[in-house]
């Protein structure tokens, strides 16, 4: 089957039930995506199919053939989306093991919504779990990852406009 | 369990030689070690500590660097005058990467932006002060090291100043200074790195001067991570990330009750599953080595395998609790008492409760996994580990080797919380054993089913308590009884751990209760019932039982006394000790006894573990018998903060991971098997149920403490204190369910 993976094609050879977490890790060698719980209870695996956020544990890879894939190594160059840099300047991380997703997901929730309350990142985020405890400073990355996001476009446009 | 996996006598016999020493030797051996150290790496190093051993352990990585002058055992100095600190402690998600470099640095007076760091291999050098293995544990990586590694960044700052002397030719170093990176005399300056080559040659100073703590740069100053960026683009590399030459991924079936053994088993199916590439019998249960996880995973399921269940399919929950019940009415193993306890619990009225706390499993993130590669003159293991010397030796007695062919590489952990504390090095040695029986290159993957079924649980504990109030309304005589399995026993730590028949461990926090002081007549005593399940250490170990149960009952004894539960305490605490500190400033800083808004209410804990004394304060409201943690005010004195965002971090660290077992987390057995599966009925804290939490650190000189696992015993009894002020349901069990 051929995955679009990041912007690179990719053909691999995988069995029909074989989830797209495993396909990532396995075959293609791209480990930043975690396997968390296998049943979609944990957001360790999320990834975006499409811009949007989905379970990539339960979800057979070739239901994505045709559907650009998104991973946690394809959302900046070297740390420096937004979401990353916020992450960063609010020292989120512990183990970090689930920061892909917890990261996958942010990304995913500020492009629907620019500007989100705490009830929407509870409400977009109470799927990634974090043993660590770091919901209270994701919280706050999340809030100053808007605000980059923000600052961002405003830079863009003043440049074109220049 | 692990008994009938393997012959542990040779490491038994090593660690109860050197494992735990009352912490005042640290010293001792840190002198020991410079010693050994500085005799062995004459002439090849910057600064100290590189023995034979050592200089083998890392040969591999310095031939890959040769550009690098390999100076001690703990710093590295590049001629680009990075730095590296070899980080003897596992990273796990509680800061060591970033604070236990800031020691180095501080006294190493380097660039901080040009600092790196690694796990160092395992070697002895790398052993804690005090415990004498190579591990991370106990909440105690930051003092147990503190003053070695200062001692190892001011010992090559100094060997760095002489070689700058010997290149200006100067003799007195009164006017020379170090400052970021650099040696500096009048207008002249040579980095670190121009110079990191001639100090290699120099002789060991023997008196190297600390800083004073008003000199200090980074220590005690908020610092961010460094291992942010790595984990953040998905680069940083955790255990099950690793990947080997011709590397299969293996999983295991395991026994589905505690102590079955294989009959039988039939891999016809497993082996038809495209991608299986073999099936192998070992000790903990069948091995299926597939070309990838899913193939080992599908080929797993399709094993036939006929189990000899034993006894451990007789156990239940219910079953346990009558038994734990019927023990708890009498006396046990006396830890801690004074005066005739008996008579004085005939003198009044008694306050008599039962606290529950269950089965936990750790739950990391990351699921055990461990990879295997058995080499012609060795082995090499990857692996998340808390445990890197007894990793290396069971190992070796696997393979036949000297633990010192068995090479351990440390990666990152994806959360530890003791269960990569593991004296049986469960998952290690069983990686091995798959690589053994199959002559593979192996990355054995647990499931998360695999990791709640696998044990290694908490302790179920059950706890009896029974006081009597004087006139004054404190406790005249205290009687607590404990039922539970002991951590330690069996374990390489017993012969130090285990004292007339008291696990240390399944009392700590009550039989050392600060409360027990001021109470004329007093008694902890233990039952350690034996049961086929096997229990480990889960973040705070005892603690997480004795925090709730004694933070509880004071609270039912202030309300005996019908006083506040703040000022009860106050009233039993001695006004200058460090749990009054705590208490007073959490008090202070959430506004104590001020209104709250409709519906909430506040409940109160302080309970000191691991040499750290924490308070909290939980404001919680209940609605539909749910419970909602809004706000939790934390105060922490332990002593001497290197760095406060990391304090800040461990302590909402704790609190999350104490509230979610508070409020959700349970296992229970029913005919031996364990009930719960995967996070959808083993629940954990959610993003949408995490409390503001406010962290406040007691500005302190005193004696330096833990941070990893303070932070969790008094989340559950703050919040249970505040369920009963908020409804007057006294709830004494956990997970807290309302009636």
């Amino acid at each position: 089957m051929k995955l679009n993976v990041n912007g690179q094609e990719h053909e691999v050879d995988a069995p029909a039930d074989m989830p797209l977490l495993w396909v990532l890790r396995d075959l293609i060698g791209l480990t930043g995506t975690k396997f968390g719980c296998g049943m979609a209870q944990c957001g360790a695996c999320t990834v975006h199919a499409d811009g949007v956020a989905m379970r990539s544990c339960i979800t057979p890879a070739v239901a994505l053939a045709g559907k650009k894939i998104t991973t946690i190594e394809g959302i900046g160059k070297d740390g420096d989306h937004p979401v990353q840099r916020a992450w960063i300047e609010a020292d989120v991380v512990q183990c970090g093991y689930c920061q892909s997703g917890q990261i996958m997901a942010a990304v995913a929730l500020l492009k629907q919504k620019p500007q989100p309350t705490d009830a929407d990142i509870d409400a977009a985020m109470s799927g990634n779990l974090c043993r660590c405890g770091t919901y209270q400073r994701i919280r706050t990355a999340v809030h100053r990852a808007a605000e980059l996001t923000k600052i961002a476009a405003i830079a863009e446009e003043v440049q074109h406009v220049a | 369990m692990w008994r009938d996996h393997t012959n542990l006598s040779g490491v038994v016999e090593e660690l109860t030689r050197i494992v735990p020493l009352e912490r005042e030797k640290a010293g001792t051996s840190r002198r020991a070690f410079l010693k050994v150290g500085a005799a062995a790496s004459a002439g090849l190093v910057v600064a100290c500590f590189m023995p034979l051993g050592m200089r083998r352990a890392l040969a591999e990585d310095v031939a890959k660097k040769p550009a690098q002058v390999p100076p001690n055992a703990f710093v590295r100095i590049a001629p680009d005058s990075s730095v590296t600190v070899l980080l003897k402690h596992s990273e796990m998600g509680q800061g060591v990467w970033t604070s236990i470099p800031m020691v180095v640095a501080d006294e190493l007076d380097c660039d901080w932006s040009k600092v790196r760091v690694e796990h160092a291999p395992a070697a002895p050098e790398y052993k804690h002060t005090v415990f004498g293995i190579q591990m991370t544990g106990g909440s105690t990586s930051t003092w147990e090291s503190f003053a070695q590694l200062r001692e190892a960044g001011a010992t090559a700052r100094a060997l760095l100043v002489a070689a700058a002397m010997k290149k200006w030719n100067i003799d007195a170093a009164s006017d020379i200074r170090t400052e970021n990176g650099y040696v500096i005399h009048g207008d002249k300056k040579l980095s670190y790195g121009e110079l990191a080559e001639a100090a290699s040659k120099l002789p060991m100073p023997t008196n190297v001067a600390l800083k004073k703590p008003e000199e200090f740069r980074l220590i005690g100053k908020p610092t961010r991570r460094l291992d942010s960026k790595a984990k953040v683009t998905g680069t940083a590399e955790f255990g099950i990330d690793v990947k080997r030459p011709n590397m299969l991924i293996a999983t295991v079936a395991r026994a589905p009750v505690f102590g079955a053994k294989v009959k039988s088993f039939d891999a016809a199916k497993a082996k038809a599953v495209a991608g299986v590439v073999d099936v192998v019998q070992v000790p903990s249960g069948v091995a299926v080595l597939g070309k990838h996880f899913w193939a080992a995973k599908q080929g797993r399921d399709a094993l036939v395998i006929d189990w000899d269940l034993g006894d451990g399919a007789k156990i239940s929950t219910e079953g346990l609790r009558a038994d734990y019940r019927k023990l708890a009415q009498t006396k046990g193993a006396v830890a801690k008492t004074a005066g005739d306890v008996d008579a004085a619990l005939k003198g009044g009225k008694v306050v008599e409760a039962e606290y529950e706390v269950p089965f936990l499993a750790h739950a990391p993130m990351e699921p055990e996994n461990c990879t295997v590669e058995i080499s012609k003159d060795g082995a090499d293991i990857w692996t998340g580990t808390q445990f890197q010397t007894l990793d290396q030796g069971l190992s070796a007695q696997i393979l036949g080797l000297k633990p010192e062919q068995v090479r351990v590489h440390t990666t990152f952990l994806g959360g530890g919380f003791g269960r990569r504390a593991n004296p049986t090095c469960d998952y290690v040695t069983e990686a091995v054993q798959v690589a053994k029986a199959s002559g593979k290159t192996v990355k054995v993957v647990w499931t998360r089913e695999d990791d709640i079924h696998g044990g290694y649980y908490r302790p179920m504990w059950l706890s009896r308590v029974r006081a009597t109030l004087g006139k004054d309304d404190k406790p005249a005589a205290w009687a607590q009884t404990i039922v539970g399995q002991s951590i330690i026993a069996g374990t390489p730590f017993a012969a130090a751990m285990i004292k007339d028949g008291v696990d240390a461990t399944s009392v700590e926090g009550a039989a050392d209760s600060p409360y027990l002081e001021s109470v004329p007549a007093h008694r902890v005593d233990l039952h350690s019932p034996t049961s086929p399940i096997s229990v480990l250490w889960w973040r705070s170990v005892g603690h997480s039982n004795t925090g709730f149960v004694v933070e509880s009952f004071v609270d039912e004894l202030a309300h005996a006394a019908k006083q506040d539960p703040l000022k009860y305490r106050q009233t039993l605490l001695p006004e200058k000790s460090r749990e009054r500190l705590a208490l007073d400033l959490a008090a202070e800083k959430f506004g104590w006894g001020k209104p709250l808004p409709k519906g909430h209410a506040a409940g109160i804990a302080v309970h000191q573990s691991f040499g750290s004394y924490v308070a909290q304060i939980a404001e919680v409201s209940v609605a539909d018998k749910k419970i909602t943690v809004h706000r939790v005010v934390c105060a922490i004195d332990c002593g001497p903060v290197v760095n406060p965002l990391t304090i800040e971090a461990q302590m909402q660290s704790g609190i999350a991971f104490g509230l979610g077992a508070a409020l959700h987390s349970e296992l229970t057995f029913k005919d031996g098997k364990v009930e719960q599966s995967n996070f959808h009925n083993y629940l954990v804290l959610r993003s949408n149920e995490m409390p503001k939490v406010e962290v406040h650190i007691v500005p302190s000189t005193d004696k330096m403490g833990g941070a990893g696992e303070p932070g969790t015993p008094p989340i559950a009894p703050a919040v249970a204190n505040a369920v009963f002020a908020a409804t007057g349901q006294r709830l004494r069990k956990l997970p807290l369910k309302l009636a």
